[in-house]
């Protein structure tokens, strides 16, 4: 246990002296900013009724408002911060193997089942710290926004808080993980990366739209989706919604069982990341 | 005493193709022993096997009395296989601190390894910045990081200039000291020549002998440039410390043991010989190896080309 601690740490230092990282959690709190508070705040005042397309300029200012927090910062993460957080695996594991370096951790003295149990709990607490970050972002503009316009300034309660950060962070990791296992089976960043990001951006979206249509025959396999059951889950956890819904939160699955998807998705991920390390050699 | 390192029947199969092919050695306590073969021996391939990386397809082997790979083997081990691998965008410094966590060694070594390597005042730089020279020493560093009684260097020289080969050497002569192990790979003969005890040689997967460096250029000739030639063989001849002399291209070419230098010289002098050179053959660890693997002379130059 001491051993996957010591893993962890030395993960961690590695993580915050790594600027891939940095830039990533920038571009996905830049995003979240931009999405959920810039452009819907330019389209208040601007006030052009016709690019509201339905919403009344009062729902629009709403949406912005700190009550609305755990939506704002979440409802990006089942596709764009998802797949920010996919690279980030990728990055993290298969970088050890484009480097080489996976040889030098692996003739250490803990064992490979240390080393990925240590850097999965190092991802863990990296993207348990964006999210907050995200979070605090967001709570700091709309927080302005209330302020500047004389609206409301109360946060959501506590409890829905805590849900959405969970949430969010379930989410984050499901999707690392599986940047992680394919960077871990690819051994290397840029395919995983490259197939990942087209996973989620595309085929995701491809699949739930000819399931929502015309083939009802595919809802089964939409169902079982990674981002999928993270757009429920975010469904799950935010008020309902006054505009619409951001892009991958669905309703598809009820947010029970999208807790046990992403979850399942997450230890079966780091399960057949550790065994297929501990099995193959390292050359 | 017990081996360090104990590979019996040792094979790596990739395909049909054996890689390594059945090979066993033994590395003795605080030796410093040469791995030594071509390109594409299979040294790296063994080593790798020795260290955990790779599972073999046969054979046992044992390293410091456990089974390669495990964690009691590991935390014992300093090893740089293959060019050392850091990450880019880490300092030298901050590349050993990784390590070190992961190894449970104080931080204070971390400054001790990086002086022994002379990386002290680069230490603070990114690895990227580095020449090739001073990332092989920050490899050498990371091996030595946890104070390790075996340490497993691939061709540690590898892309070194002359002067970087020399430090290089130095420091595995150094390492050496205190009774610590050092397994090393190269394919330089010159290399194995000057800084093991023991070598092993290998080629197309197999061992070929494993002994003394000394004992393997046992028979090596001194090699005596002497005028009038036909004198110095008649009186050579007639010693009896001199097992064998014989003229070849102008020099005498005596088989002796070198304590006997000194005699022949004598006999040679007081017999009006003018002696010009007395020096033992260095090229003989490198006849051996050919004589043993029957390579032609042409892949021999391309072997010993740095
Ligand atoms: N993963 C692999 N798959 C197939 N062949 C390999 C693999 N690794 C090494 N080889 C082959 O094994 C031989 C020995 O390689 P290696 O151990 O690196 O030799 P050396 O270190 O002595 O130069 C080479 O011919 C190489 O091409
Ligand atoms: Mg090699």
């Amino acid at each position: 246990m001491s051993e996957i601690f010591r893993v962890t740490r030395a993960e961690l230092f590695k993580l915050v002296r790594r600027p891939a990282a940095w830039v990533l959690l920038a571009t996905a709190v830049l995003l979240s900013q931009v999405f959920a508070y810039l452009i819907p705040y330019l389209g208040y005042r601007g006030g052009g009724s016709d690019m509201l397309d339905g919403s009344s300029p009062e729902e629009i200012l709403a949406s912005t408002l700190p009550a609305q927090l755990v939506t704002n910062t979440i409802g990006g993460f089942p596709v764009f911060a998802g797949a920010l957080a996919l690279v980030l695996g990728a990055l993290m594991f298969g970088g050890e193997y484009g480097w080489g370096t996976i040889k030098t951790l692996f003739t250490q003295r803990p064992g490979r089942v240390s080393v990925l149990a240590g850097q999965v709990a190092a991802l863990a607490v990296v993207l348990a710290s964006s999210v907050a970050i995200m979070f605090g972002f967001g709570a700091i503009t709309s927080t302005a926004i209330a302020v500047g316009e004389n609206e409301p300034t109360a946060w959501p309660g506590v409890l829905d808080l805590l849900q959405g950060f969970a949430a969010g962070w379930l989410i984050l990791l499901m999707w690392a993980c599986l940047g992680a296992v394919l960077g871990v089976v690819l051994r290397g960043a840029a395919l995983p990366i490259g197939l990942g990001v087209v996973w989620v951006l595309g085929i995701e979206n491809l699949i739930s739209a000819m399931a929502g249509s015309m083939l009802s025959a595919l809802e089964p396999l939409r169902d079982v989706l990674p981002g999928v059951n993270a757009g429920s889950l975010v469904s799950a956890v935010i008020p309902p919604g006054m505009v619409e819904a951001p892009p991958g939160v669905s309703t598809s699955v009820d947010g029970g069982r999208a807790l046990i998807t992403l979850t399942a998705y997450v230890l079966v991920c780091v399960a057949v990341a550790i065994w297929s390390s501990r099995r193959r050699d390292v050359v | 005493m017990n081996a360090v390192v104990e590979a019996e029947g040792l094979t790596k199969r990739y395909g049909d193709h054996a890689v390594v092919d059945s090979i066993s050695l033994t590395v003795h306590p605080g030796e410093v022993y040469g791995f030594l073969g071509p390109n594409g021996a299979g040294k790296t391939t063994t080593l790798r096997m020795l260290l955990g990386l790779i599972s073999p397809s046969g054979g046992t082997a044992t390293v410091l009395g456990e089974r390669p790979g495990s964690a009691a083997a590991l935390g014992r081990t300093g090893s740089l296989i293959e060019g050392p691998s850091f990450y880019p965008y880490l300092s030298g410094r901050d590349n050993l601190r990784v390590l070190a966590t992961y190894a449970n060694v104080r931080g204070s070594r971390i400054d001790e390894v990086l002086e022994l390597v002379a990386l002290s005042a680069r230490g603070r730089d990114k690895f990227t910045t580095y020449s090739l020279g001073m990332k092989q020493r920050l490899g050498v560093a990371a091996a030595l990081l946890q104070d390790p009684e075996l340490v497993i260097l691939d061709e540690p020289t590898n892309g070194l200039d002359p002067a970087g080969m020399r430090d290089m050497r130095r420091l595995v002569r150094e390492m050496a000291t205190g009774g610590r192990t050092v397994v090393l790979s190269s394919h330089l003969m010159s290399e194995v020549q000057q800084i093991c005890d023991r070598v092993g040689v290998i080629d197309r997967g197999r061992m070929l002998t494993e002994s003394a460096v000394q004992d393997l250029r046992g028979g090596g000739e001194l090699i005596i440039s002497a005028t009038p030639a036909d004198t110095a063989r008649d009186r050579l001849t007639a010693m009896p410390e001199v097992e064998h002399v014989r003229v070849d291209e102008g020099v005498l070419r005596v088989r002796a043991d070198d304590r006997h230098i000194a005699d022949i010289t004598r006999v040679l002098v007081t017999a009006g010989v003018a002696v010009s050179e007395v020096r033992r053959d260095t090229r003989q660890l490198e006849d051996v190896f050919f004589e043993m693997t029957g390579q032609s002379i042409n892949t021999a130059k391309e072997l010993d080309h740095v």
